[in-house]
């Protein structure tokens, strides 16, 4: 049993490696943060835009659905009948008037409600079922959801904060800078990852790796952390923005700092330099915001391409990226077609991506058999987690960890938060 | 036109044995000089949703993922292994005649280790030049796009 004892030092900055490896734990996270006081993005209004549409979707390794009533409201619950516990809605989107359960055919509406059940009174006046059997204590179980510019958020959790007090200021405004107009669905892409979803709420969040693993973003001159960028986190440090300001910096003072790093720096042209042109969407010079909110979801704008992913656990050895590709609705042709072509940018075979895959897996595979073992994570120095206006820091994990530990009811006293 | 069967077949073990290889310089060689070349998720393409996994709208930026795969890209060291199945060739286009081959691309690490990396769909439309078949639009329509770890050298 892992308690409180188990962090070697009260500021995060050692994360034993037993964290992200044992199955006791990864038990623990369903329960307490996926179904605890935490929102979980589900999916965008855009994707049910009439009554009757559906999609799929996740809250940790819980399946969920959500759709648009006849009313327009969104609804969401757990997609899992109640008579035997079998997915109800197989389908990964669709749209249909009730939800049946193929096996037994228990009938569902929009909010999850128990409509109707095959032979309720049995047949020909034998079996069916007891006359006080009520259809309204056996519907789906029906998720608390909030919405931010489109972006459709849920909890299983009846004491969770409401949305925009979990999200907090900082996030708020990011998440309705990037959806501040109606989006259109791209496409999504997928990738499945052999390791701890952990690994990846921390890759997100680590500003310190971004320009030595993802080279290209420095060979082709795209991102460096020579560039005008930070940190920004919400008051419990448990999400966090990664951000840099486009043309802030030069190739000359570039180049003399990663002189130092092992990374290519002579800056490489690109036969099609569109890949890697910015036109702003915002009216700033923000080219690259990296939202992460706690615990599984992370808006993304490289240059023009915009996403938002999901992390979705799939065991303690495994979980999925589902990335979400976004345009605006009011996109012209060309601009569609920009950010179609900057796709190349991101997701599993992304240029400035790809890595991202290889080094997770590398780093679950190497600490599993030393679950004592720690990582570190000092970058930006130890003690106070706050925000930093310097790219070369990894000081969000920190404070990812201390609501986890939180949550995890493992946060020793004294811990930092 | 008709397309001669051999031909196609040449150009489809040419393809694979030049990505298995790892010769992606040459394997460049086997595009026309005006070419496209897109991976596109089935949950995509069956949805009529436009994001590809890459999206080379030409040759220009294909060469630039190649020279990015060899400059600046870090992957899972492997070495792949593609099975090509028998092309079918579909009635000609207007616009140039149309193959369909399924694929099937097996990743093998380090360590002698073998899986099952990708299979799903080529569609390629060719071009006839003095020099033989080339490719100039091909579609790589992927069954398996719950991409395992990655995707870095080209299917």
């Amino acid at each position: 049993m892992v308690t409180d004892q188990i962090w070697p030092a009260l500021d995060y900055s050692r994360v034993p490696y037993r964290l992200y490896h044992d199955p006791g734990i990864y038990e623990r996270e369903q329960q307490r943060i996926f179904q605890g006081p935490v929102w979980n993005y589900l999916g965008l209004e855009a994707e049910i835009p009439n009554p009757g549409d559906f999609r799929a979707s996740y809250i940790g390794e819980t399946p969920v659905v959500f759709n648009r009533d006849e009313a327009g409201a969104v609804r969401a619950f757990v997609n899992r009948c109640a008579h035997r516990g079998a997915l109800v809605r197989r389908e990964l989107s669709g749209n249909a008037r009730e939800h049946i359960c193929i096996y037994h055919q228990w009938c569902y509406g929009f909010d999850g409600g128990l409509t109707a059940i095959p032979f309720r009174r049995g047949v020909r006046g034998k079996g069916g079922l007891d006359a006080g059997f009520e259809l309204g204590a056996h519907g789906l179980r029906p998720l608390r959801l909030g919405i931010v510019n489109g972006a459709v958020f849920g909890t299983l959790a009846e004491d969770a904060e409401p949305l925009e007090d979990y999200l907090g200021g900082p996030i708020l405004v990011q998440l309705r800078r990037l959806l501040d107009r109606p989006v259109r669905v791209l496409g999504y892409n997928r990738q499945r990852i052999r390791a701890n979803w952990k690994l990846y709420a921390e890759n997100t969040r680590d500003n310190y790796h971004a320009s030595l693993l993802h080279e290209f973003l420095v060979t082709f001159g795209l991102d460096r952390s020579t560039q005008v960028g930070g940190v920004r986190m919400d008051a419990r440090h448990r999400h966090n923005i990664t951000w840099a300001e486009a043309d802030s910096d030069t190739a000359e003072i570039a180049r003399q700092a990663y002189a130092s790093a092992r990374v290519r720096n002579d800056f490489l042209s690109l036969q099609e330099p569109a890949l890697v042109a910015f036109h702003p969407d915002h009216g700033d010079k923000l080219h690259l915001v990296v939202t992460s909110v706690f615990p599984s979801a992370v808006f993304v704008q490289i240059s023009n391409s915009l996403a938002i992913r999901q992390i979705r656990p799939r065991g303690v050895d495994e979980f999925e990226v589902f990335q979400t590709m976004i345009g605006y609705a009011d996109d012209p042709p060309e601009m569609t077609f920009h950010r179609l072509r900057q796709t190349n940018l991101v997701g599993p075979a992304g240029l400035v991506s790809m890595e991202d895959g290889e080094a997770i897996e590398i780093a679950h595979r190497a600490s599993k058999p030393d679950a004592d073992h720690a990582s570190v994570i000092e970058l930006g120095g130890g003690g106070v987690i706050s925000d930093r206006d310097y790219r070369v820091t990894d000081v969000p994990l920190r404070g990812f960890w201390s609501y986890y530990a939180e949550l995890l009811g493992i946060e020793p006293a004294g811990a930092v938060r | 036109m008709t397309l001669d069967r051999g031909a196609v077949g040449d150009l489809l073990a040419a393809y694979g044995g030049l990505l298995d290889d790892a010769k992606y310089e040459e394997w460049l060689g086997l595009f026309a000089e005006e070419c496209r070349y897109n991976v596109v998720s089935r949950e995509n393409h069956d949805r009529g949703l436009p994001a590809a996994l890459i999206f080379c709208d030409s040759r220009a930026v294909l060469e630039d993922r190649i020279m990015a795969l060899r400059e600046a890209n870090k992957y899972n060291i492997h070495t792949d292994r593609h099975l090509i199945g028998l092309p079918r060739l579909l009635r000609p286009e207007a616009d140039g005649p149309v193959v369909e081959a399924p694929f099937a691309v097996f990743q093998t690490d380090q360590e002698g280790s073998t899986r099952l990396f990708a299979t799903g769909l080529y569609r390629d439309r060719l071009e006839t030049a003095r020099e033989g078949l080339k490719i100039r639009d091909k579609l790589v329509l992927l069954d398996t796009f719950a991409v395992p770890t990655l995707l870095a050298t080209p299917l």
